[in-house]
């Protein structure tokens, strides 16, 4: 059975991401910040997601693989997630800003899939 | 040394790639030097109390600044790279300035855009080429607070500069801003911390209100902190602004809305006409989600409403280092702050037609100028997919996703680092920029004129 359920996604600003953006785009601090998906425990407790397990997010624009880690404490409400602003981010929203110059960029509706954790060599 | 030509002082790369032995003698020595004073130039608070201890072409230290600050000015050495790639082959400046203007002056619908991460000086240029080339000028405002911006001019700005939220304000509200991580001084500079000409206490003298769909890092600094639902925004603003218009409301509907109770509102609203001097300070939570203009609309609004009871001002939180001189640049040469089209000859403003973003996405520009930004990166797909499809020309100090696939990439030197020019503060307070060491590498403001005095020739020669 695919283990898949819909949040919410919030991408966001970090300082590890800015500090990033200092450092080089195509550097650790960058690639590892954007890379990461924070999740409340709980939900990942519910799905059964291992901190590092990779899932897939996918929106009405498009889908991206990447790590699931749990958020500190109870900094993210069940049902919300979080990612910092990058790549990733930029490939779950739409071209059309509804009139306004600004696509959706936070608030994005997203179905999470529970993807296999790889069996070790 | 009287430059005739950019690579007298840059010259090609192919052969020889910038080294430090290529440097300017008089800039390799390592004496340690002490630049008061300087400016950091990486988020909108603009922090001009930042002191710098420079060896040679690094920066080692900067005293007082925050995390950001630190990374930013540690990180801006003297990268070993060629100052222009052509096709991605090493080129002279002088040739990429050629290959820009024939890109852009040969263009039919060509874009402007970036342009928060430089001078005032380079802005000014940037927005005379688009002028010539007769296409659309944008800066990053476009995808933080152009919403913002279109608010501002349907109902108005109530506002202070951060000299007055310092000396003045008793109650600071946080809407979907996380200063702790976007603009780590902001409290300690600025909003909270200080003690005031007023605010003798400082920050005993202060309530801190916190009002987003996350507990982020600055909630910790929260006297107050209401977590709303997401995309509730607009309807949290409004339960506020009929509270302040005395208006009954249902309870139930309000938390079912919001999901804060209407008790915590009516709280809120309490505090908030007792203060002497409020301020809210808002970020990207209200402008990137669902309402956009709409949310900052509201916030605006029940700024004003405020005003009835007390002293209200409301400032958006501004993320790079001059995104507001962007705004003020772009305005004073055409009238408006963003999403403006020079086609006809005289400025039209229209977020939503003339945004980057939706020129990109709907596949019309058929050329493009990205000044110091990475829309490569940060775009929606639809919107990058087609500018990697149109020749393009990238200035940046660093390589990023945009400059990699650009016809023409520029390696500029850093503004505030190596160039001197003007930012803004993110409260309009234009503030000059001192910088530490030379770079070999020219300015965004010397590409950017080199290549407007080629356009000036290519399109009357086409007239």
């Amino acid at each position: 059975m695919v283990n898949m359920e819909t949040f919410i996604l919030i991408p966001g600003r970090t300082s590890n991401q800015g500090c990033g953006i200092s450092e080089g785009k195509f550097g650790p601090t960058y690639q590892a910040e954007i890379h990461r998906l924070l999740m409340a425990p709980v939900d990942m407790q519910r799905l059964e997601i291992a901190s590092g397990q990779r899932v897939r997010l996918r929106s009405e624009h498009g889908q991206v693989d990447v790590a699931a880690e749990p958020a500190k404490g109870d900094e993210l409400p069940s049902g919300l997630l979080f990612i910092a602003y990058g790549d990733l981010s930029s490939r779950l929203m739409g071209g059309d800003t509804h009139g306004s110059g600004m696509p959706t960029s936070k608030g994005i509706d997203v179905t999470l899939e529970v993807l296999p954790t790889l069996p070790l060599v | 040394m009287q430059r005739t030509s950019f690579d007298d002082y840059c010259p090609p790369r192919s052969s020889d790639p910038v080294t430090m032995t290529t440097l300017p003698e008089a800039t390799t020595d390592n004496e340690l030097r002490i630049i008061e004073d300087a400016t950091c130039t990486f988020c909108g608070c603009v922090c001009d109390d930042i002191d710098l201890h420079v060896k040679g072409h690094q920066i080692v230290k900067a005293q007082r600044a925050c995390v950001l600050g630190t990374a930013w000015f540690l990180n801006h050495e003297i990268e070993d790279r060629p100052a222009c790639l052509i096709d991605g082959q090493p080129a002279t400046v002088d040739a990429g300035i050629e290959r820009a203007a024939q890109i852009l002056g040969n263009a039919r619908y060509p874009l402007t855009y970036g342009l928060s991460d430089t001078t005032t000086e380079s802005q000014r240029i940037a927005v005379s080429i688009s002028d010539w080339i007769g296409g659309c000028v944008d800066t990053t405002t476009s995808v933080c607070h152009g919403p913002s911006g279109m608010a501002f001019q349907g109902v108005g700005e109530v506002t202070a500069s951060l000299g007055e939220v310092r000396n003045r304000g008793d109650m600071i509200i946080f809407w979907g801003s996380n200063p702790a991580e976007s603009h780590p001084r902001h409290f300690t500079k600025y909003s909270l911390m200080p003690k005031g000409m007023f605010l003798p206490g400082g920050r005993k003298d202060r309530t801190c209100v916190i009002v987003d769909v996350r507990k982020t890092k600055s909630t910790k600094a929260a006297d107050i902190f209401l977590q709303i639902k997401p995309r509730k925004d607009f309807e949290a603003l409004w339960t506020l602004r009929a509270l302040a218009r005395g208006l009954e409301l249902d309870a139930q509907k309000v938390e079912d809305e919001t999901g804060v109770p209407l008790s915590v509102w009516q709280d809120l609203m309490e505090r908030m006409k007792k203060a002497r001097f409020g301020v809210i300070f808002f970020g990207m939570g209200l402008t990137m989600t669902r309402g956009k203009h709409a949310n900052s609309e509201a916030l605006l609004l029940l700024t004003r409403d405020m005003n009835r009871y007390t002293r209200f001002v409301c400032k958006p939180n501004r993320g790079h280092g001059n995104v507001t001189g962007a705004d003020n640049v772009v305005s004073w040469r055409t009238g408006y702050p963003f999403a403006v089209n020079l086609g006809r000859g005289f400025p039209r403003f229209n977020p939503g037609e003339y945004t980057a973003s939706d020129v990109l996405a709907r596949g019309e520009a058929d050329a493009a100028l990205i000044i110091a930004s990475d829309p490569m990166a940060n775009f929606s797909q639809p919107a990058r997919d087609h500018l990697a499809s149109i020749p393009y020309v990238a200035l940046d100090p660093k390589e990023t996703p945009t400059t990699r696939q650009a016809a023409v990439a520029f390696t500029v030197a850093t503004y505030g680092i190596n160039v001197p020019g003007t930012v803004y503060r993110m409260d309009d307070v234009p503030i000059p920029l001192r910088p530490a060491f030379d770079s070999p590498f020219p300015s965004d403001l010397e590409i950017l004129k080199g290549i407007e005095r080629r356009v000036r020739t290519i399109v009357r020669e086409r007239v």
